[in-house]
Formats: C-alpha cells, structure tokens, sequence
C-alpha cells in the first residue's frame, strides 16, 4: 500500500527532472555553450563522485529540507508562509549568538540549534498574530524577510562584527562549536537531523491527532471548526510556530554547520527555493526529502557547471523557476488539451 | 403548447465515468414555449444529461439538436452565446463581491457600477426574484443566493433555462413564485428544464415529463397525462412504495426530560441577520421538534447555538454532552470532500483526541459504519469527493449518529436528496427519537417539518414562537402575520 501510494508522485518527481534536464539541454545550445561538457560538470558536482554526493549536493540539499518540510507543513494548513527566508535568517542569527556564549562546546551547540528553532519561530509570530487580525501572512512573511535580511546587514556590519572590523561578517565561531563532520568531507551531522526531522514529520502527519488537525484544517476550515470542534485559528498559530521553528533550525544548522560565521549571503534564497521543494513533494514531508535532494544537486551541480564549463549558474536558477511552474500547470496543460481535442474532433465530425 | 421542432433536441446520450455508465442512450426533446421536468434519484443521470446539454461535460456517443440545427457545446461560453443557461445546484458566486458585481462577471467591456446595479434592477424587476444589487454575494442565504444565480444566468439573454433542483433551498413561498415565474418565461420560443425529484413541483408546473432511472429514459409523457404515484413508480423501479415512507408521522407519547434548554438568549448580532433576542426553547428526550422559518429570520443562529456552534451572547444555554449536528450545508461545513472517508468520519471530535490515531482500526470502524448506514462507497479510502449527494448525507449520518447522542440538530438534513436517501434519513430522525433524543429538526420545506415534528416551532424575526394550527396557520406565522 506504501509503494502504490508514492508509485504516483514519484513517476511524476521523475518526470519533472526529466524535464529539467531536457530544459536544461535546451538553453544551453541556446546559449552556445558546450553541451555535453556542461551537462558532464553538472553530473560531476552533483552525483558523479562520492565526493560530490556528500559533500556537495547532500549538504546543499539540508538546508532546503528542513525549509521545504516548513512550508509543505505551513501549506498543508493552507497558512501561506512565504517567509522561510527570514526565520532562516533569524534563526542562524540565533544560532551564531548562542555558539558564542561562554559554554562547554557541546552545550553550546545544543543551546545554539534550540535558539535557532525558538528564533525561527519568533520570527514567523508577528506574522501569526496578525493573520488573526485579518492580515494576508503572505504579505507579512514576505515583509519579515527584507526586515531580516536587513538586521542580519546591520548587525555583521555593528554590533556581531569580527574583531578586526574589515569584513562585514560575524566572528567565526569555535571548532567545539560546529556541529561534527565526517572526516574527509563538508557531511556534518546537520544533514542527519534534517532527514529524521523529514521521517518525524512524516510520522507525525500521517499518524497523530495534531497531524490530522493540521490536514483537516487545510482540507476545509470550516467543517473542521464546525464537524470536528478543531480550534482552527489556534492550529494555525501552532504550524505557523513550528514551521518557522523548522526553518530557523535550517538556518542554525547551515551556521554551525557550513558557513560558521553569520554573513548577508548566507543563504543564496534557501527560503524561497522552498517553496519549490514543498510543491514538487505535493506537501508530504516523506517526499520533500527527494525533492530537496533533486535541488541540492542542481545547485551542487550549477556550481561545477560554472567552474569548469564557465556556464552562470543563473542558468540552473532559470530552469528551478521554470520546474515550479510546470508542476503547477501540469494539470491545467491536461485539461487545455482535453478540450482542443474534443474540439477538433467536434469540427472534423461537423466537416463530413 | 405549440408542435414543430424542438428548442433543444438530446438523442441517445450516453456517457461513463470510470467503472459507472451514467447515462444510456438517453433521449430528451424540449419543445418551445414548454416547462420540461426532468424527474430521477440522485444518481440517475438527470444532472449529467443536463450537463452535456451546457458543454459542461462531453458525451461518449449521441447527437444534439438546438433549434433544429445540429451543435455540440464544448464549453458554458457556447452555450450562453447561443442562448442556454444553465444554474446549478452549487453556486459559483464570488463571496465579497456584491450582487451587481457577480452578475457582471464575465460581461465585456468596462464595468460601470451604476449601470451593472441598474441592471440588476431590471432583471429583479423582469423576474420578481427580490435581492439587493449592493449586498455583497456573502452575506445572502442560501435562498438568496440561488436567486442570484438564476439572475445571472438570465443576464446572458438566455432562451432555455436550466434550473437543478431551484427549490431544493428555497423557502415554500419563494419556491411558489419561482415555479409559477419559469411557468411565465417558459413562452413563445423559450423552455426551461426542471431538473428536480419533486414531483409535485414537476406536476404543477411542467407541460412534459422524462424519468431519469440509472442513466436510462423510462418515462417521457405529458404532465397531464400522469400522476404522482405513476411517476414516482418510474423514478423507483418496482420499490415503489418508499416514496410514501416519508410521510407517515407517528407521534411519540413517551417524552423523556428535558436535554437541551435556552432561556432569554439572545445571539451576537452581525452573525446573522436578524439575530435572536430573548428566546426560550427546550427539547425534551423523544421529540422531533420542528423549527418553521423563513430563510434569514434567525432561525440558523437558534441552530446553531443549540448544536453547540455558536455561542450566546447573553442568556443560559444548557446542552447535553453528545450533540449530534447535521449541517445545512454538508459541502462546507460537515465533510472535507479531499479527505477520504475514513478521514471524515475521524474528523468527528478531532479538536479533543489526543497522541496518536490508530487509523485500520479508525478504518475497520468506517467500514463498520458504511454497512450500518449503507454508505455506498468503493472503498473505506475513498475520497469523499466521489461520493454521491446521498452517500454523502449518509456518512454524515453514520458519523453524527452512531454515538447515540442525546441530542440532534438536523439543518435541512434533506437538502439536495432523492426520495430513498430522503425516506432513510427521515427513518434515522425517527430511529433517534425512539431511542430517547431530542431532535430539533429545520427544513425550508414545511411539508417535511410538518410530517416529521411532534411539536413545531416557528422563527420570526429574530423571535421564538410554538406554532399554532394547521399548514396555512403557520405559513403566516412564518410571515409573521397574525393567524
């Protein structure tokens, strides 16, 4: 039953990279650029070597996760939480101020992935609160993200500034303060907790009474308010809280576990490719995990392309943008071309 | 009635969804200045006929006429363009649009506030169906709403109207002026289709009648020439005596305490309009107490204060613990059609459960309750979507009953269903009663509160009153006349 329940998405996951690929292959002939020693430098940074896999693309891939299973929950409640971005940010801020207190290394790293989450979700409550009082939360989150971006600016440029005051970046935090890699490679122990958070969401979706509030409530709020007594406003705060407590710990993570420093470019839009991830895994947290993979090697992989093949990755970007739109119009194409069929064949009939 | 060629010409319709053959070489002619009544369960394939005819869906085989010339409408704009409208049983209004603006949806050119409000004026004028171009669309009744549709269908400049099931919601005397107004358009060159199950409607108003029965044509006569008992007969096949099931009363002398009390409450105004003030209402254990009102008279904020959904603003409210509560709109507020209906039934006291859910047990129990209720289903997984309107009620039913409540709230509990569906949840009503609960029991139309209650309530203005007399008594109490 499991295996004909993902058999569906799957083949169509598959056929969407597929897509990409084809997509891919196309703009770069466009372009004039070598194909086959493109789309090798993309194989090479994404899959083609152990190296690549866990250290590139694996790693990449982490911290769209834990960003994609926070809007595919926020979304599964129909709470249209654009603002992963910023929670991200808040909470790699956090996470960066907690492995720099004066504590045991391993404490401080516990303290500084908890202060994350607790900043990820601090972050999306101004937005929760005023989604009751009528307030769009996509506006809202959206705005939360520029403050943020912002206060990350002002706070590596002030008062988080390294010593040495020339960069505008924090003071890389201590070696007993980073979350532990395996030798020889960037794989840290983030990717780990980001694939268990994926199984316990899954979990907790499929199986709890909180899970299925959570679905009953985007299905329909009003017969989940008036059929089931779901205090649906306050499901919607609760995965409001713990979807910008998931994307803050995508942010502690990525500073305790990849840039160890807090600086403006420390997420190239992790946020918003998000919400890609989330809709090509159609919101089921077990399925945002290969979802996240395929994008974490597509950037793991733009990456080589422009080392070695001197291609922009914008061009990779182009074609994520592009993935978005085709999972969303797949079932309107369909349906455009039911009809110009039946249309066709109404006049061919009309012909005779 | 005039002869010659028919407005709308249906031959041999067939059409099957997936495993179901919906309809079979089905067979409709429409003629000119007519009222047709297209008569069948839920299921039969009344509405899918209908649907093909608007080119809202496409048949498999069979050939259309319209106005002598053959045409296949691949989609409404068609149809509309040449003159076939269609309103359905579901509404398409936009909610915070107002009237004025819904009804000019889908014009072209620019929109002028003024001259789309004139011209609703003109159409509530032509019609004599009474709403407010400024109202915003969400904020009507249901009653209201429908209205609207019928205007809007009508603003295309329609030739043949289609109504499903127009009266299915509206109040009995809204529902008169309705009928007797298609029975006006319905001349010269244009007709309507009734689609209803209805059949006093169909025999009132309709000049012919086609019965739909598992997609197949089984009857298709002049209105005169038939009778109630001859086309209930056709729509049920050789069962035809469950159309008379709904209509025995059988008063029960054993009453029990009082389960549920309200006194001197009053609802928090804007929630409904008007709200209630001052009423005091008790059900007692073993009665069917019916609640007659005009659509928008309070008679929702009453229900729904006594289902435990909305509470008071001032007054004491007293409730049993096991309230059943089967909405007036299943769509919205009972049944979350993408979830499956094992789902659906778990959604009952979903806000109190706690850890975990043990779903093949939550499913086995589903399964249970689909052969108790005889919810028909291809499977206990299915979504509730596929459902049809009667399986539907039938697992709100299942759902809302099986926990032997001391009180049910029935809104409309009958809203949409064909006789069978109708005649069981009547039987359900019944079966609770029996059994020692209190039931409360609202339905816009009177016959249905009339045969069912041992006791009947009437909600005017915002008041609570115990009716008095016969049908036509509280007809005008419902009017808030003096009787």
């Amino acid at each position: 039953m499991m295996a004909r329940r993902f058999a569906g998405p799957l083949a169509g996951s598959a056929a969407v990279a597929i897509a990409a690929l084809v997509l891919l292959t196309m703009l770069l002939a466009l372009g004039g650029y070598d194909v086959p020693s493109a789309l090798a430098a993309l194989w090479r940074g994404s899959f083609g070597s152990s190296y690549a896999f866990f250290s590139a693309t694996l790693v990449r891939a982490t911290p769209l996760l834990l960003a994609g299973l926070a809007v595919a929950l926020a979304f599964r409640a129909a709470v249209w939480n654009i603002g992963a971005e910023g929670q991200l940010l808040a909470g790699a801020t956090a996470a960066i101020a907690g492995a720099s207190l004066p504590l045991p290394g391993a404490v401080r790293l516990t303290l500084a992935l908890v202060f994350a989450a607790l900043a990820g979700g601090a972050w999306a409550l101004p937005a929760a609160l005023l989604r009751r009082r009528g307030v769009l939360e996509v506006i809202s989150t959206i705005m939360l993200n520029f403050i943020a971006l912002n206060l990350v600016g002002y706070l590596v440029r002030g008062p988080l500034q390294e010593p040495t005051h020339a960069y505008p970046q924090s003071r890389t935090i201590d070696i007993a303060a980073r979350l532990p890699r395996v030798p020889g490679t960037r794989l840290h122990l983030g990717v780990g907790l980001a694939f268990l958070a994926a199984i316990a969401l899954g979990i907790v979706m499929r199986r709890s009474a909180w899970g299925f509030r959570v679905r009953a409530t985007g299905a329909n709020p009003r017969a989940a308010a008036s059929a089931g007594s779901i205090d649906v406003p306050r499901v919607a705060l609760e995965v409001f809280l713990v979807s910008g407590a998931l994307a803050g710990l995508a942010g502690g993570i990525e500073a305790t576990g990849v840039t160890y420093a807090l600086y403006e470019g420390l997420s190239p839009g992790y946020g918003y490719t998000a919400i890609a991830v989330a809709l090509l895994a159609r919101l089921d947290p077990l399925l945002v995990a290969p979802s996240a993979l395929l994008f974490g090697a597509l950037e793991a992989g733009a990456s080589a392309m422009q080392r070695d093949a001197g291609v922009p990755a914008a061009l990779v970007t182009v074609v994520e943008g592009s993935l978005i739109l085709l999972v969303l119009l797949v079932p309107v194409m369909t349906r455009v071309y039911e009809t110009r069929a039946a249309r066709r064949l109404a006049q061919a009939g009309a012909g005779r | 009635m005039t002869t010659g060629a028919p407005l709308l010409a249906l031959d041999a319709m067939s059409k099957r969804y997936g495993d179901v053959q919906a309809l079979t070489r089905a067979s409709l002619a429409v003629r000119p200045g007519t009222v047709h009544a297209l008569l069948g369960e839920n299921g039969a394939g009344k509405t899918t006929l209908m649907r093909i005819a608007f080119g809202l869906a496409r048949a498999d085989s069979g050939a259309m006429r319209w106005a002598g010339g053959p045409v296949s409408f691949l989609s409404p704009r068609d149809a509309l363009a040449a003159g076939l409208a269609m309103v359905q049983q579901h509404f398409s209004l936009v909610p915070s649009l107002t009237v004025a603006e819904n009804v000019a949806l889908g014009g072209h050119g620019l929109f002028r506030a003024e001259q789309a409000r004139q011209r609703v004026r003109d159409l509530v004028e032509a019609t004599g169906l009474p709403v407010d171009p400024d109202a915003p669309a969400g904020t009507l009744g249901i009653g209201a709403q429908q209205r609207v549709e019928i205007i809007k269908a009508l603003a295309h400049g329609a030739r043949l109207l289609i109504l499903d099931e127009p009266t299915a919601t509206l109040a009995p005397v809204d529902a008169a002026s309705l009928l007797e107004w298609a029975r006006r358009f319905a001349s010269g060159d244009r007709a309507v289709v009734l689609i209803t199950h209805k059949l006093r409607d169909a025999l009132d108003v309709a000049d012919d009648v086609t019965v739909l029965r598992a997609g197949r044509v089984v009857l298709s006569t002049a209105a005169a020439a038939t009778t109630e008992r001859s086309l209930a007969a056709a729509m049920l096949g050789e069962t035809g005596d469950v159309a008379r099931a709904g209509v025995s009363s059988g008063a029960n002398s054993t009453r029990g305490a009082i389960v549920a009390e309200l006194r001197d409450v009053s609802s928090e105004p804007g929630h409904t309009v008007p709200s209630l003030h001052g009423v005091t209402f008790t059900a007692q254990g073993g009665e069917i107490v019916g609640v007659a009102a005009v659509e928008g008279n309070g008679e929702d904020a009453l229900l729904r204060i006594l289902a435990g959904r909305e509470r008071a603003a001032t007054g004491d409210v007293r409730l049993p613990g096991r309230v059943a509560y089967i909405p007036e709109d299943r769509h919205a507020d009972a049944l979350a059609d993408d979830l499956t209906l094992t789902e659906n039934v778990a959604l009952g006291g979903a806000g109190a459960r706690r850890g975990w859910i043990d779903w093949p047990a939550m499913r086995a129990h589903t399964e249970t309750l689909m052969t108790r209720f005889d919810v028909r289903a291809s499977s206990a997984l299915a979504a509730a979507r596929t459902l049809s309107g009667g399986n539907q009620q039938r697992l709100v039913l299942a759902r809302e009953l099986e926990g032997e409540p001391q009180l049910v709230i029935a809104d409309q509990p009958t809203r949409g269903l064909d006789l069978r569906a109708t005649a069981e949840v009547h039987e359900r009503l019944r079966d609770a009663r029996a059994r020692g609960a209190a039931v409360v029991l609202h339905s816009a139309d009177l016959d249905e509160v009339l045969a069912l209650s041992d006791r009947v309530v009437v909600v005017v203005g915002g008041r609570v009153h115990e009716a008095h007399g016969g049908r036509d008594a509280i007809g005008r109490q419902m009017l808030g006349l003096s009787s």
